[in-house]
């Protein structure tokens, strides 16, 4: 079997042949290795890989017993530079911490790892995972895959443009508010960002610590939905997850039948589909709406009428979180040293040289918000109004919606180095950021193209309930077929 | 509630940020820009939504007690600089140099 056709069909299948010795165990490492070094390297290449570890992964790949009952037994899985990894340093994207080695490892790649995954390569992202188009990387800026010209969303770019390029087939991002669904839509790809609780960050260099999620990214909802299965579940090394029973994402992977979304109600926010929507975008949704109804399902209008606040709530409490979480770059323990006057002088010297000018902007943003003064006008304030975000989705699932379909974003991918004003770009976020504020889950999958360039449709569920969500995008999924790409 | 320069100096030091005087005039500038964006915050209603954050909502709490990682390699090979398990700094300015061969640690 040769590397490309491998690498065409699902993790899960190709996992299953790995584990039962039809593939050899290095086939599927060795299929997305020969993908990486076609697309990434070099001046005209995505520039999504940051580091590379092929040694250790050929090697830890030969030490493992693979058995049927490892979920991602032999697959690579490619993993955004801000999970902590031992191999492979974890720089998020950052001058600070370059050539930093972490001495532990996420939960989240533990458990890849004990399920058969190998980890061969870091992706690339904005640094410190602020930003939407992963310009914002001490490292270069990754460029999407269909269009080098454009920019492959972010902050998690380097991860979404792997999977768009074929490189692997599952890949992990972060989410803070939007990062995983906005780079998945921009490159034709799936992402998922759980219910906040759902998935350990332990390991997971902390950003804004009320938003912060794992998310994963699949070439298709099964690939998703296989990743996400995997890293799912209570940790004993993050106090915020939440020992919530993980359901089986993939039972609705095989479903058929005429109406498998018999007694669905779905909802569509009316502030989601605003008149500035390009109408394109907005047929491309009812397109999908159409389907739903096809499959049995009911579609609904709601109104989440905070939505609108979203972006301003945002840009304070995860500036706010940020400027106290990146308080320990400081030059002492880890990571780069600048020697200044003294030890404030080498403070300021490592800070100032070590961050970008995004990072830069953003701590002193939640610096000031948080400052004597305006503390109650600001970030008091934007807690208030983050709690009416919340409820704004309670009152919605409780009135018998089970999930909403809105776009991902209001634009397709947008030319590299065009927005250069920085709530021009923040606002790339307005339609994923409020399932960070109120913590429930959401996803992105391709539902269509504009000009080309990929559409993605967005689905959100009520907390906890992942296994809906998948259910409404495997039904999609199958729906749309090849008009998803098209 | 405009930012100007004394304020984008006062955050930069509580932030331990040193930043040349052509920047802190831009960054004047930009988060002007950016907060004038989220005025629109003052004039929502928020009725009885909770004014104060509450960081107990919801979460699981555990013993107060260290909850050890296992580190795969030791501090020495990440730590900038250390000596006899230490983690050194420069000297505070304020306690001077008293050995300019050896201006680490002991500050």
């Amino acid at each position: 079997m040769t590397a490309p056709s491998l690498l065409a069909r699902s993790a899960a299948e190709v996992a299953s042949d790995i584990a039962a010795g039809r593939l050899a165990p290095h086939a599927a490492l060795d299929a997305s290795l020969a993908a990486m070094d076609r697309v990434d390297a070099g001046p005209g290449g995505l520039n999504a890989v940051l580091c590379s570890d092929v040694v250790g992964a050929r090697a830890e790949l030969a030490a493992l017993s693979l058995t049927p009952q490892l979920l991602l037994s032999g697959i690579p899985i490619a993993v955004k530079d801000n999970i902590a990894t031992l191999t492979m340093p974890t720089t998020c994207g950052s001058r600070i911490l370059a050539g930093y080695v972490s001495p532990f490892e996420a939960t989240v790649i533990a458990r890849m790892r004990a399920a058969g995954a190998v980890i061969p390569m870091k992706t690339n992202m904005d640094e410190f995972a602020m930003g939407s188009s992963t310009e914002n990387s001490a490292y270069g800026p990754t460029r999407h895959p269909m269009d080098h010209t454009r920019v492959p969303g972010g902050s998690s770019g380097g991860s979404a443009a792997v999977v768009a390029a074929g490189v692997t087939r599952i890949a992990l991002g972060s989410e803070t508010g939007g990062s995983v669904r906005q780079p998945a839509a921009f490159c034709g790809i799936v992402g998922v960002k759980p219910t906040y609780g759902r998935v350990s960050r332990h390991g997971l260099v902390a950003f804004a610590s009320s938003l912060d999620q794992v998310g994963v990214f699949g070439t298709t909802v099964d690939d998703a939905a296989l990743g996400m299965q995997v890293i799912a579940g209570v940790d004993p090394l993050d106090s915020t997850t939440v020992d919530v029973p993980v359901a089986d994402y993939r039972a609705a992977r095989d479903v058929a039948g005429a109406q498998p979304l018999s007694g669905v109600v779905v909802g569509r926010p009316v502030e989601y589909f605003p008149e500035s929507l390009d109408p394109r975008m907005r047929a491309l949704l009812d397109r999908a709406a159409d389907h739903l109804r096809a499959l049995g399902a009911e579609i609904r209008d709601v109104s989440l009428p905070h939505t609108s606040l979203a972006i301003p709530v945002y840009y304070i409490v995860a500036p706010a979180e940020a400027s106290s979480n990146l308080a320990r770059f400081d030059g002492v323990r880890y990571g780069v040293r600048v020697e200044g006057d003294g030890l404030r002088g080498m403070y300021e010297a490592t800070r100032s040289q070590g961050f970008g000018a995004e990072v830069t902007r953003r701590i002193l943003l939640g610096t000031y918000v948080l400052s004597a003064g305006y503390y109650d006008a600001y970030y008091k304030r934007a807690m208030a109004v983050r709690r009416l975000i919340a409820d704004d989705f309670s009152k919605v699932f409780s009135s018998g919606v089970h999930v909403l379909l809105t776009p991902t974003t209001p634009t397709t991918a947008f030319v590299a180095g065009s927005r250069s004003d920085p709530y021009e770009m923040y606002m790339s976020d307005i339609f994923t950021a409020t399932a960070n504020l109120a913590g429930v889950p959401a996803m992105s999958q391709p539902i269509g193209r504009m000009d080309g360039l990929p559409v993605g449709g967005q689905l959100l569920a009520s907390h906890f309930d992942e296994a809906t969500m998948f259910r409404v995008a495997y039904a999609l999924e199958r729906a749309l077929g090849a008009e998803a790409h098209t | 509630m405009a930012v100007s320069e004394e304020d984008v100096r006062h955050v930069a030091a509580l932030a331990r940020l040193g930043l040349g005087d052509d920047r802190v005039q831009s960054l004047v500038g930009e988060l002007n820009g950016i907060l004038g964006h989220m005025e629109v915050l003052q004039q929502v209603d928020v009725g009885g939504a909770s004014l104060d954050p509450d960081a107990t909502h919801g979460m699981r709490m555990r013993e107060d007690v260290p909850n050890p990682i296992v580190l795969h390699r030791a501090r020495e090979e990440f730590a900038p600089s250390m000596r006899d398990g230490f983690f050194l700094v420069p000297r505070l300015s304020t306690h001077g140099s008293t050995d300019s061969a050896d201006d680490e640690g002991e500050g």
